[in-house]
């Protein structure tokens, strides 16, 4: 019942901060957002479950309760959490906590309707990461959208209308192709519920069946494929994450923030929870193109982000970036693999999370993204220049820090991987999108922060207030914390991808 | 008195209780003229608008409570049948009635404002109580006699509502057109009539389907019947080739009048043709009358017009007059998927016909209500007088915005579970084909639809808004509760849909 009380809760957070006065909106969207984090919090103090949850592993905190019956298939309020789901629960509920916060400055205009949609984006957000039955899911990853579609649409940059519509049509889109691929495959298999567990162990049982005159391995490669797709544009990955920089420019910050920080999440989630954890043999047959997306998803991506003069579209496009390891981490399917991919989430979702906040602290005072328009900026915001500094490091894999923990076990797991052929080539070949990212990261700081002072724009460069400071300093010290102690996370991570390795035979660490 | 009706009793008392729903509606009406005949110069437009939602209101809670005390259904004695067979109460009309009866006190509801100024308001509400009255008695007609008289006793006035504006001169054209279109198709409902009577020597529906097996070579007079009966059927729901009448009339009408039309009309036209098709032609299929195509190819011609007219729109009112044409054509699947024999797959997939129609009574109504609201404003009628409403009439707005996604079938709302069921149910009956047509025009839907939540929300006002101060209480309500409903038909979706496909079961049995 708590995961129930939790989304109640932050569901009556968005209902009450949507009808409050504007003046009180903000402090009050924030005062509400600490109680989700109370209870991720007591979530975790209380996680003593093993193993994974769809394959037969302990479900903690789970809850079943019928819902509604159809075409003699059982719908469920379903939810519960393992070692997978817990760490974007409390990921997701810091990052919508320091998102308001860091909207206090930009955002002065309706503010109790874009402090209610933040909320309402988080409980939909909790949704997704609690929800065990495909439906109760599918309507969280659904209702995700909606507020997102207004966040960037009324409160964003001058082509706000353009992205709103390209993410909505996109992301829809793509939610059709998985949903019918992946009804295909429940009508194809003996099963009379929706439980994402049954499904899943079903699959594993070999029970799959043919669908009209689809053969059942025919069925599953479908399947696979479709899922596949709908989840990628998502991530995104290349070539479908056209949306995600126009998206990004165009979103206020503490909308790119939630975007960068949990909604690309989802994408590689649900590739873990459903292409990766009910299909295992189909993502070994597809290994090679899969890694190949993968691999060029991280160097093009780093190409793109070395060309752009917005600091906005950099770190954008460095999300493409890496997003890629991700990718390239569940395609080696390996202990380190897997599991480094969703601790890679969780630390992606926080430095990128972080940079876009620090550029946000940025462009408040200059009112300029571009390159160009600015240098030297060293000098008039230190603290939080050099904590954009910070963060550029940790994007950069620097040992001790969080992103390092990620990209380090990913590396390691793909490159004795069983599972992917030529698996070292493609672990190179991606190792070398770092050096890219050094590269642009470096470039761009020492154009903006470093060197003589000057400005384009007309503004007098103020310190930063402190609440748009805190927050940097909250999620740097997280990735510190996070980088020492991987095992905060890891632990817990590995004990619920173990299980999904062993579903190949195991393989190298 | 037993709390349920049983049995076969043919005296008075127990056909005026069977039929409580039906008399309540028309005593209503009749009060109505009595009040009016009292006070023939005063202007008693509440005490009207109060008795008409008493009496609609009533008959709802009479309609609710027989559906599930189980009334004229298989646990209680089966349907009730009332004068020698030629009406019979059973879950089938009762949920009908039940959507009826809802849109009409919705539709009263927002009368009550939009007709403020009207000098004799009367005749409105009567008009539209009578209608209503013999839409109930369409929903449990089970003689081809009952059928006919039933839907002229509906169209008579639904004519005369349509051309209510007599000054207005769109109105009076709107009314003329659905007056003629309506004519011939009564005659060729009447022509098809008499060749089933000419072919089966009967009018009562079970005694049709008895006979069929025995007509010999009076087979082709009886296809030539069935297929007039279904283009009667057509007329009432608005589908093709009888759907050219609705974009005038649902435009010219007034918009309480459009959206009693597409809704509560366009449901008792499905109340006939599912009622008809099961009990008395199910047979004809055996000897190779096998409608079940003809209304398979009218469905995928209806969806693909509709919403592909709708795209193309570029008055609101206009819109939703196409996409209600598109929505008949979901609705029409319930008849596609027939197959003789298959009495399971049959009441599954006209069950969900049902429960679409019952989300569609709520989230089409709304939307209709919406146009009626801003029409009241004098708001102009395109998507840009539209532009951004949202910031003087937020609440409204984000109805509108619930309704516009709920008939587009995003996963948030009540019409995403029943476009999924109808389309899971076709596939189930091995019509995937219609299920895909059905879901590529949805999506596609999504394209219009979200035209409306952009121009509300997300643009800015091109016209002069300060008539938006006022809010008209009746208006306003029926828009919300109508959105509160839709709402909440997604985790209450499972009685609807239980209910339904026991009715539909019963037909089948």
């Amino acid at each position: 019942m708590i995961l129930g009380a939790l989304l109640a809760v932050t569901f009556a957070a968005a209902l009450l901060v949507f009808a409050a006065p504007d003046e009180y909106a903000p402090k009050l969207a924030f005062g509400l957002s600490l109680l989700p984090i109370a209870g991720s919090l007591y979530l975790w103090s209380a996680f003593e479950a093993g193993g994974n949850a769809l394959t037969g592993g302990e479900i903690a905190f789970s809850t079943a309760v019928p819902w509604l019956e159809v075409a003699g298939y059982q719908l469920q309020w379903y939810v519960g959490l393992d070692g997978i789901s817990l760490p974007l629960v409390i990921l997701t509920s810091f990052l919508t906590s320091l998102a308001i916060v860091s909207a206090w400055t930009p955002i002065d205009d309706r503010k109790s309707q874009f402090y209610g949609l933040m909320l309402l984006m988080e409980a939909n957000l909790l949704g997704v990461f609690t929800a065990l039955d495909f439906f109760l899911w599918f309507v969280f990853w659904e209702a995700v959208l909606v507020p997102m579609y207004f966040l960037i649409g009324i409160w964003g940059g001058p082509r706000r209308r353009y992205a709103a519509i390209k993410f909505f049509v996109y992301t829809n889109i793509a939610s059709l192709v998985m949903f019918i691929g992946f009804m295909m495959l429940v009508i194809g298999l003996p099963v009379n519920s929706f439980g994402l567990p049954e499904i899943s162990q079903s699959l594993a049982a070999g029970e799959l069946g043919s669908f009209f005159w689809l053969p059942a391995d025919t069925l599953a490669l479908v399947a696979f494929a479709a899922m596949f797709i709908g989840f990628a544009v998502k991530v995104p990955v290349v070539p479908v994450h056209t949306w995600l920089p126009d998206a990004h420019v165009e979103a206020p910050t503490p909308v790119s923030v939630m975007l960068a920080g949990v909604l690309l999440k989802m994408g590689t989630y649900a590739l873990l929870r459903y292409n990766y954890t009910m299909l295992p043999t189909q993502a070994e047959y597809f290994a090679v193109p899969i890694a190949i997306i993968a691999v060029v998803s991280v160097i093009y991506g780093a190409m793109l982000a070395l060309a752009q003069e917005d600091l906005k579209r950099i770190v954008a496009y460095s999300s493409v970036s890496s997003m890629g390891y991700v990718l390239l981490g569940l395609v080696a399917f390996t202990e380190f693999g897997l599991g480094g991919a969703t601790f890679q989430m969780v630390a992606h979702g926080l430095i990128s999370g972080l940079m876009f906040m620090a550029v946000g602290v940025i462009y408040n005072a200059t009112h300029t993204r571009l390159v160009g328009d600015m240098s030297g900026l060293a000098d008039r915001m230190p603290i939080a220049v050099w904590i954009l500094v910070a963060g550029a490091f940790a994007y950069m894999g620097l040992p001790l820090m969080a992103g390092f923990a990620g990209e380090f076990f990913i590396f390691v797991g793909s490159f004795g991987s069983t599972v992917l052929p030529y698996a070292p080539v493609f672990t190179a070949v991606a190792m070398f999108g770092i050096v890219i990212v050094a590269g642009y990261l470096l470039r761009a700081m020492q154009g903006t922060l470093f060197g003589p002072f000057n400005l384009e724009t007309d503004y007098d460069l103020d310190r930063a207030p402190l609440h748009d400071v805190a927050p940097l300093v909250a999620l740097l010290a997280a990735i510190i914390v996070l980088g020492v102690v991987p095992s905060l996370f890891f632990d817990m991570i590995r004990d619920a991808t173990v299980p999904l390795v062993e579903l190949l035979g195991g393989g190298a660490p | 008195m037993s709390l349920v009706l049983q049995g076969t009793t043919t005296d008075w008392v127990f056909s005026v209780r069977a039929l409580l729903p039906v008399v309540l509606l028309a005593l209503t009406g009749l009060a109505v003229f009595g009040i009016n005949s009292l006070r023939p110069d005063g202007r008693d437009n509440k005490l009207l608008a109060l008795t008409s939602i008493a009496g609609t209101l009533s008959a709802l809670a009479v309609t609710v409570w027989y559906l599930f005390a189980g009334t004229g259904q298989p646990t209680h004695g089966g349907a009730i049948s009332l004068f020698s067979g030629a009406i019979v109460v059973d879950g089938l009309g009762l949920f009908f009635t039940a959507i009826f009866t809802s849109v009409a006190t919705l539709v009263i509801a927002a009368s009550y404002d939009y007709f403020e100024t009207d000098a004799n308001p009367a005749s409105f509400y009567s008009l539209l109580l009578l209608s209503t009255t013999a839409m109930g008695l369409m929903a449990v007609s089970n003689s081809l006699v009952t059928v006919f008289v039933s839907l002229e006793m509906t169209s008579l006035p639904s004519y005369a509502l349509v051309a209510y504006l007599k000054d207005n001169r769109g109105s009076v054209e709107a009314g003329l057109k659905y007056f003629l279109i309506g004519a011939v198709s009564s005659a060729v409902l009447a022509f098809g009539i008499s060749l089933v009577y000419a072919a089966t020597g009967s009018l009562l529906l079970p005694d049709i389907a008895a006979q069929i097996g025995s007509i010999g070579d009076l087979n082709g007079v009886l296809g030539i019947g069935i297929v007039m009966i279904a283009g009667g059927v057509a007329f009432k729901t608005a589908s093709v080739p009888f759907h050219f009448w609705a974009p005038e009339a649902y435009e010219g009408a007034p918009a309480p009048v459009s959206a009693f039309l597409s809704s509560a009309s366009k449901a008792a036209g499905f109340a006939v043709g599912f009622r008809v098709f099961a009990t008395a032609f199910q047979p004809a299929i055996d000897i190779g009358i096998d409608w079940g195509l003809l209304f398979g190819i009218l469905a995928v011609v209806t969806m693909v017009l509709g919403n592909f007219a709708a795209a193309t729109q570029t008055e609101v009112k206009r819109m939703l007059a196409y996409s209600s044409i598109g929505h008949a054509g979901y609705a029409l699947i319930g008849l596609a998927a027939v197959t003789a024999g298959a009495s399971a797959t049959n009441a599954t997939v006209m069950g969900a016909a049902m429960a679409h129609l019952f989300v569609y009574g709520f989230m089409n109504t709304g939307a209709f209500l919406f146009i009626a609201m801003v029409e009241r404003w004098g708001v102009g009628r395109t998507f840009e007088d539209y532009a951004g409403l949202a910031e003087r009439a937020p609440m409204a707005s984000l109805a509108m915005a619930v309704f516009m996604f709920s008939l587009a079938g995003l996963p948030l709302f009540g019409g995403f579970f029943s476009k999924y069921f109808l389309f899971l149910g076709a596939i189930n009956a091995g019509f995937w084909w219609l299920a895909a047509v059905g879901a590529v025009t949805s999506t596609l839907s999504l394209f219009y639809y979200s035209r409306v939540v952009k121009a509300l929300w997300l643009e800015e006002a091109t016209t002069d808004l300060d008539a938006i101060g006022d809010a008209p209480t009746g208006l306003y309500a029926a828009v919300i509760v109508a959105g509160v409903v839709t709402v909440l038909l997604l985790p209450g979706f499972g009685p609807v849909i239980e209910t339904a496909e026991a009715a539909a079961a019963a037909l089948f049995a």
